[in-house]
């Protein structure tokens, strides 16, 4: 188990307060001028040494990810670093706890990074139901800005840099990058084309680098321990800790920093007070978030939590939201509802997406009864291939792949259910 | 995608609301939110702008707001925006109400995670009490609205009601915060589970246990 002297977000829980004062006498803006001191290219490549993988589902190196950002301006554009916080994928709840009880580690971060990219100021896109946590956040950036640790000559450094707040307003798409940029516009949330990428034209035509609030937030701890201690947690390649949001059904859900790759059982069993009903009542699992498709309990119970060991049993790691669920489930049931959800927030923009999403999910109610015929379940199989892969974001394979995990495992369910249905009724199967 | 059609443009409506501006104060704080942007993007104030102009008229009839259409004018004339562009804005993202709701809205998430962990019997609380989904109760109390996942998913299941999130709900827990607002007061908002500070797994942490009684410095230990 992660020492808790190795745990980033100290005060994940709350149990302490946020503010500056506070964070300081936990370690946050400590000598934030020497880690700039270090000058973008050491910062960058520091990152890259740590191992850091995107912390908002993707998984992409955010080093790298960093190094796409232009090192001077020829036309005079600034660069814009965006700041995912519009946390929204069922199941995720880790950027909620780091907002409201640890925000100066991401203003912190906010500063080094946007250091790092040449960025001129950092937009903090928020989403709009988190209005608590809004107003945490909007009062840590005051504080930061009082005490000179942002704005201009920030933290003493020479550097000039602004860290604002922008609130959604209730759109699961403006999690997706492009969709943000168009959002922080004052426009729908509906993604642009790639190319070009916003690492060349971003926000108002700017680069722009979007990076989810934990990945930033937890950049000014691997700057100051080093890059060797936070890759010394976690398999090669998926290396640091990471929050662990675990939900649904189990003795005591809770979000908790653990070290990557930790086996499924360990967590479940350390910090969650183990499966409702003991694990053989364990049916299966979404091990990060709405999105990836379920693992079966048999395939999940010994398994590395990180992007690579979740991969090879044909999910994901995503945003390590981890959706317990027990043999009392209507699995059918519990998917379809996350068809209803990815219907629900189609941005309505594609139409394999917005048709797609609501078909998709009318059919998952059909099966949920047994209102259908084996040869449907092909065809949703089908509907779901044409979905995925054929739209301009990621929410049409999002809206694709729980259902394909479903149809993948649990098929002889479905079809339990379409017989028990037809012998219910006999005169309606003639 | 979600069905969002505004409150149809009637006389009543332009007399109701045709006169409507930003108070003094919601005036300085929309300049303030204009002001974070770049100099020519104050398009990109708009969300604020309208969250700003819904809970005014939230506060002028003690509801959580919305946005009739003469108000959506508002905001784009403030904004120097042809109305198109702000009306797509207030129709495209949820939290813009575009039709009066009550007192309170009780926004209870039902996305699995909730659902698993019993979303289905706070709906139905709420039904006893005689809301109904997209709708006021008579005496304006409430509006019922299933919403979508909301990132409380280790406190599930919970409602947000107006500004306030209610997590680790049962159907007694729910009763008694619904009875504490329809009497006036203000119920304790976050885990309502006796003991359970946020999100640590009930009973105590796992971890990081000298953070619970002291603001412990953990670099000594590095």
């Amino acid at each position: 188990m992660l020492a808790d002297k190795d745990r980033i977000f100290t005060n994940v829980y709350g149990f302490q307060p946020w503010n500056l004062d506070a964070a300081r006498k936990r370690g946050d803006w400590d000598n934030t001028k020497d880690l700039i001191g270090k000058g973008q290219d050491a910062i960058i490549d520091e990152v890259k040494a740590s191992g850091l993988r995107g912390r908002g589902g993707a998984g992409f190196p955010t080093g790298m990810k960093w190094s796409f950002m232009p090192k001077e301006s020829k036309d005079g554009r600034p660069s814009f670093l965006a700041i995912n916080a519009d946390e929204s994928e069922p199941g995720s709840c880790k950027d909620r706890e780091i907002i409201r009880h640890d925000p100066h580690k991401l203003i912190e971060g906010a500063l080094i990074a946007g250091y790092a990219m040449r960025a001129r100021a950092a937009y903090i896109y928020i989403r709009g139901e988190y209005i608590r946590e809004a107003e945490t956040l909007q009062s840590a950036i005051d504080e930061a800005y009082d005490a000179g640790l942002i704005g201009k000559n920030s933290s003493g450094s020479g550097y000039d840099f602004d860290v604002f707040m922008h609130r959604g307003a209730g759109a699961y798409i403006c999690g997706e990058e492009t969709a943000m940029i168009e959002s922080l516009e004052g426009k729908k949330g509906q993604p642009r084309l790639k190319p070009p990428f916003p690492a060349g034209a971003g926000l108002y035509g700017c680069p722009t680098t979007v990076n989810n609030v934990e990945s930033i937030a937890v950049i000014p701890t691997i700057l100051r321990r080093g890059a060797s201690w936070f890759s010394s947690f976690g398999r090669e390649n998926n290396h640091g800790t990471k929050l662990f949001q675990i939900s649904g059904h189990v003795e005591k859900p809770c979000v908790v920093e653990e070290a990557m790759s930790i086996p499924f059982r360990e967590l479940i069993e350390k910090h969650a007070g183990g499966v409702r009903g003991g694990w053989d009542n364990l049916l299966a699992v979404i091990p990060g978030g709405s999105s990836v498709p379920l693992v079966p309990a048999a395939q999940i119970m010994d398994a590395p939590m990180d992007f690579d060991g979740l991969k090879e049993l044909g999910s994901g790691l995503g945003t390590a939201a981890v959706i317990v669920m027990d043999k009392s489930t209507d699995i059918v049931r519990a998917i379809s509802r996350i068809s209803y959800f990815y219907k629900h927030e189609s941005c309505g923009q594609c139409t394999p997406c917005r048709e797609g999403t609501g078909w998709m999910w009318r059919v998952m109610e059909r099966l949920r009864v047994g209102e259908s015929t084996p040869a449907e379940i092909d065809m949703l199989y089908e509907v779901t291939k044409q979905v995925e892969g054929h739209t301009i974001c990621a929410l049409g394979d999002a809206a694709a792949w729980p259902i394909q995990g479903l149809l993948k495992h649990f098929r002889p369910e479905l079809e339990r259910r379409i017989a028990e249905r037809e012998n219910a009724m006999p005169e309606a199967a003639e | 995608m979600a069905a969002r059609n505004i409150a149809p443009d009637t006389p009543e409506l332009r007399e109701r609301w045709g006169s409507f501006s930003f108070t003094d104060a919601n005036r300085e704080k929309a300049d303030w939110h204009i002001r974070k942007y770049p100099e020519g993007r104050s398009r990109s104030a708009v969300m604020p702008l309208l969250d700003l102009a819904q809970r005014q008229v939230g506060a002028e009839t003690d509801t959580q707001g919305w946005l009739p259409l003469p108000v959506i004018e508002y905001v784009a004339e403030y904004l120097s925006l042809p109305v198109i562009r702000v009306l797509e804005v207030a129709t495209f993202y949820t939290m813009y109400n575009l039709v009066p709701v009550g007192e309170f809205h009780v926004q209870v998430c039902g996305t699995t995670p909730c659902m698993l962990r019993g979303s289905d019997d706070i709906l139905e609380a709420c039904y006893a009490r005689g809301m109904k989904k997209g709708h006021t109760t008579d005496d304006g109390l409430w509006t019922l609205t299933e919403v979508e996942c909301m990132g409380n998913c280790a406190t599930a299941p919970m409602v947000q009601i107006n500004d306030d999130n209610y997590e680790d709900l049962t159907t007694e827990r729910f009763d008694k915060v619904l009875d504490a607002l329809a009497a006036g007061e203000t119920p304790k908002a976050g885990t309502q589970e006796p003991g359970r500070h946020t999100s640590e797994p009930s009973g105590g942490p796992t971890t990081l246990t000298a953070m619970v009684d002291a603001n412990h410095d953990y670099r000594s230990e590095w």
